[in-house]
């Protein structure tokens, strides 16, 4: 029993340890990357670099002649602007508690397609639907669903004419609903891929052991799977800082629902104020970076062990 | 399994891959095809029952094959028309020569240079025998940027079943929204309203401050700088209807959501009383009772009436909209498209979309010709109406003094007469120097 609190130390990797052979791979590695690396500078680093040169105008689209160099001005606007703030937590509230309540969700479902005796494919297709379907799609369904006019939400529980989308917190309850049940499958996907690479004999070792099948869940499958749930963790949570085709969809914004993606949009290609909507923009892509770093140096998820060659 | 599967329907997939590119190449090769001949016009329409695709046929032909008019549609709401407008004007589009375009976003587009400027030649032909407001709308800076195409105001729609159990007369002198908001309160009815943060809301807000006799802003050519009068009497007692109407039983239950379509199926339910829409209503409501979508005896049910006043004694200003045609700065064939907008905007072309979409004409002498006025008995209403329209804020930041204000006064239910008008003034302010986000 005790063997099994830890899981098995992968071995150690150290740059003084590395054979001639690894270093020769490593090279390989390196030249066959390279040319993704270039095509993804191309294609990222420009934008990205024009995007931040333009941040620093007031300029816009529809008065080309009145641009001018203001330095960080738009960047003191937005972080003093009450509005940026009250996104930020929108975000931030959104993307808690989808990725919270996915995992658990995700996790159920990983299980049962993991352990489906028969019937395995039609399982795992009926669970992947959801996420076969393109956002906006599933976001009208969810909006005509508990739209007052065209909804059955209301009648199936008795609401009488509650009005949904008239209110902040149901407002946000309903676009996270349907980002839940759009999302899940894919997080389930991504731990399915890490319990089919807990290998089956330490739950076997486990059982003899006489582990309960709550025992064997948190101390043998979820240690030995960390790394597929951080993974799951963090690409979930990238994607949903990033919401806005729910929120375009049912609210436009309104009610106090709108994320940092929809504010940018909002300032850019609505108000064509090209120089704030940048801002706005680099601050988002500031954001994103902040949240990956924190998941990749904080919980030291090492993306290159999903891939289960430890 | 994967390989099986790319065996079967290898081959297959190949060749429809083959005949996708055959097909794009053909359809690129036959544009280029147009470019030698005749030029081809390209018309970006609102969406519409396919009355201006017609419209582009019929002159098109009449042209004597000088020119061909296609039709591209924009997308659905006005603010996402412009969107798509603008860009491909900024971005210097040289197949946009014709736009359908909201009256509102002329102003912008001009100013920014988007828009050819009809000459002083031309500018009669589209000018004269047209609704005032319509001129006034598609002018910037004493120039003439739209060719007025249709016209529209909003009327005052109501169950006359409702209104005699109330016992009020919408079309009295002295009737106003207080008595409408009392009325429908009293008969457990409702009042419908745009209320959804979206253009729709603007045009409401906009129209109870002109009818009260005040502005949201004026002096708009001085562009960002321009005068703020929101926060002033017209202001508040704007906020105040806004206000009552909101917080009484007479709203509906998704006042704050509510856009033209919404409040329709309102006036349609069984809380059905009054309503402030377009004029496309009377056209809706008669296909639909016809389709059996609601019930068959509404359209005999309804009635119309001058829009609300805000005061009694005092003229209601209604709200105006429509579509004037602008003509792309960068089209190839400019001298065309002014032909093309002329054909468009003809007495009987404007006359035939009115038959057509149920859309108003853009010239009161339309509206006394006896095929409209067979299928439009309130077509003096909307003509009078028309007439004494009052225009949203004319100004090349539009988007922005809208966005502003549906921004402070969203939802209709939070709006108090003592501190929105005077908080949305400066929120304008803030936004047109860019010193706060939208």
């Amino acid at each position: 029993m005790t063997t099994m609190d830890k899981a098995p130390a992968p071995p150690a990797r150290g740059r003084a340890q590395i054979s001639d052979r690894g270093r020769a791979e490593r090279r390989l590695g390196l030249i066959l990357a390279a040319p993704a690396v270039v095509v993804m500078l191309l294609v990222t680093a420009y934008p990205l670099l024009n995007a931040l040169w333009l941040s620093l105008f007031s300029y816009r689209l529809t008065a080309p002649d009145d641009r001018e160099f203001v330095w960080f001005a738009n960047y003191a606007t937005a972080l003093s602007d009450g509005l940026f703030w009250s996104d930020v937590f929108t975000t931030f509230l959104i993307t808690a508690i989808t990725v919270g309540v996915e995992l658990v969700i995700g996790f159920g479902l990983a299980l049962v397609m993991h352990r489906a005796v028969f019937g395995r494919r039609t399982v795992r297709t009926a669970i992947l639907v959801p996420y076969g379907f393109v956002t906006v799609i599933s976001a009208f369904a969810w909006f005509f669903a508990f739209d007052l006019a065209s909804g059955f939400v209301n009648p199936w529980f008795g609401l009488g004419d509650h009005a949904w989308f008239s209110g902040r917190w149901s407002s946000l309850f309903v676009i996270i609903l349907s980002e839940i049940w759009k999302t899940t499958p894919f997080v389930s996907l991504l731990l399915l891929a890490g319990l089919a690479q807990v290998p089956g004999d330490l739950g076997e070792a486990a059982t003899v052991d006489g582990a309960t099948a709550w025992q064997r869940l948190w101390r043998v499958t979820v240690p030995n799977m960390k790394a597929a749930i951080m993974v799951a963790v963090l690409f979930r949570a990238l994607d949903a800082w990033r919401i806005f085709d729910n929120i375009f969809i049912m609210t436009r914004g309104q009610e106090g629902t709108e994320s940092l993606s929809f504010l940018t949009y909002r300032q850019g290609i609505e108000r064509t104020s090209i120089g704030m909507g940048n801002a706005v923009g680099v601050l988002l892509f500031l954001s994103v970076l902040v949240i990956a770093a924190v998941f990749i140096k904080g919980f030291r998820v090492d993306l290159s062990r999903v891939r289960g060659d430890r | 399994m994967v390989e099986r599967a790319r065996k079967r329907y290898g081959g297959r997939g190949r060749v429809a891959r083959g005949a996708a590119a055959l097909a794009l190449l053909a359809s690129g090769l036959a544009a280029c095809g147009g470019e030698g001949g005749t030029p081809t016009l390209r018309w970006y329409i609102n969406p519409d029952s396919g009355g201006q695709a017609k419209l582009a046929a019929s002159c098109t032909k009449a042209s004597g094959g000088k020119y061909r008019i296609e039709t591209s549609v924009l997308p659905n709401d006005a603010t996402q028309q412009r969107e798509q407008l603008v860009r491909r004007l900024a971005a210097k589009d040289s197949g946009l020569d014709i736009m359908s375009l909201d009256p509102v976003f002329v102003a912008e587009a001009a100013n920014a240079g988007f828009l050819r400027p009809f000459t002083d030649a031309e500018r009669p032909q589209f000018t004269q025998g047209v609704f005032p407001p319509a001129v006034e709308n598609s002018t910037w800076e004493g120039k003439l940027y739209g060719a007025p195409f249709w016209a529209n105001t909003q009327l005052l729609w109501y169950r006359k079943s409702v209104a005699r159990k109330a016992g009020v007369d919408p079309s009295a002198a002295d009737f106003t929204w207080d008595k409408m908001i009392d009325a429908a309160v009293r008969t457990g009815s409702t009042v419908g309203v745009q209320g959804n943060r979206y253009e729709g809301y603007m045009v409401w807000v906009n129209a109870l401050i002109a009818s009260a006799g005040g502005k949201i802003i004026s002096a708009a050519e001085r562009g960002d700088e321009a005068a703020i009068d929101i926060d002033s009497p017209a202001g508040r007692q704007a906020a105040t209807i806004i206000a009552k109407l909101a917080r009484s039983k007479a709203a509906g239950p998704t006042i704050a959501t509510d856009d033209e379509e919404a409040a329709r199926s309102l006036l349609n339910g069984a809380r059905g009383g009054f309503m402030v829409n377009w004029g496309y209503i009377w056209r809706a409501e008669n296909g639909d009772a016809k389709d059996g979508v609601i019930d068959k005896s509404i359209p005999g049910d309804l009635g119309w009436a001058p829009y609300p006043k805000v005061a009694a004694g005092q003229d209601s200003k209604p709200p105006f909209g429509g579509i004037e045609l602008g003509i792309g700065a960068y089209g190839k064939h400019k001298d065309h498209a002014v032909e093309a907008v002329r054909c468009i905007t003809s007495t009987p072309n404007m006359k035939f979309y009115m038959l057509d979409s149920g859309n108003p004409a853009a010239r009161p002498e339309i509206f006394d010709d006896p095929d409209v006025v067979k299928e439009f008995p309130m077509a003096p209403l909307i003509r009078d109406s028309i007439n004494r329209a009052a225009p949203r804020p004319i100004t090349p930041y539009y988007t922005d003094v809208s966005g502003a204000v549906q921004s402070r006064w969203h939802p209709p239910a939070s709006v108090d007469p003592s501190s929105t008008p005077r908080r949305s003034g400066e929120f304008v302010r803030q936004v047109l120097r860019d010193e706060a986000l939208l």
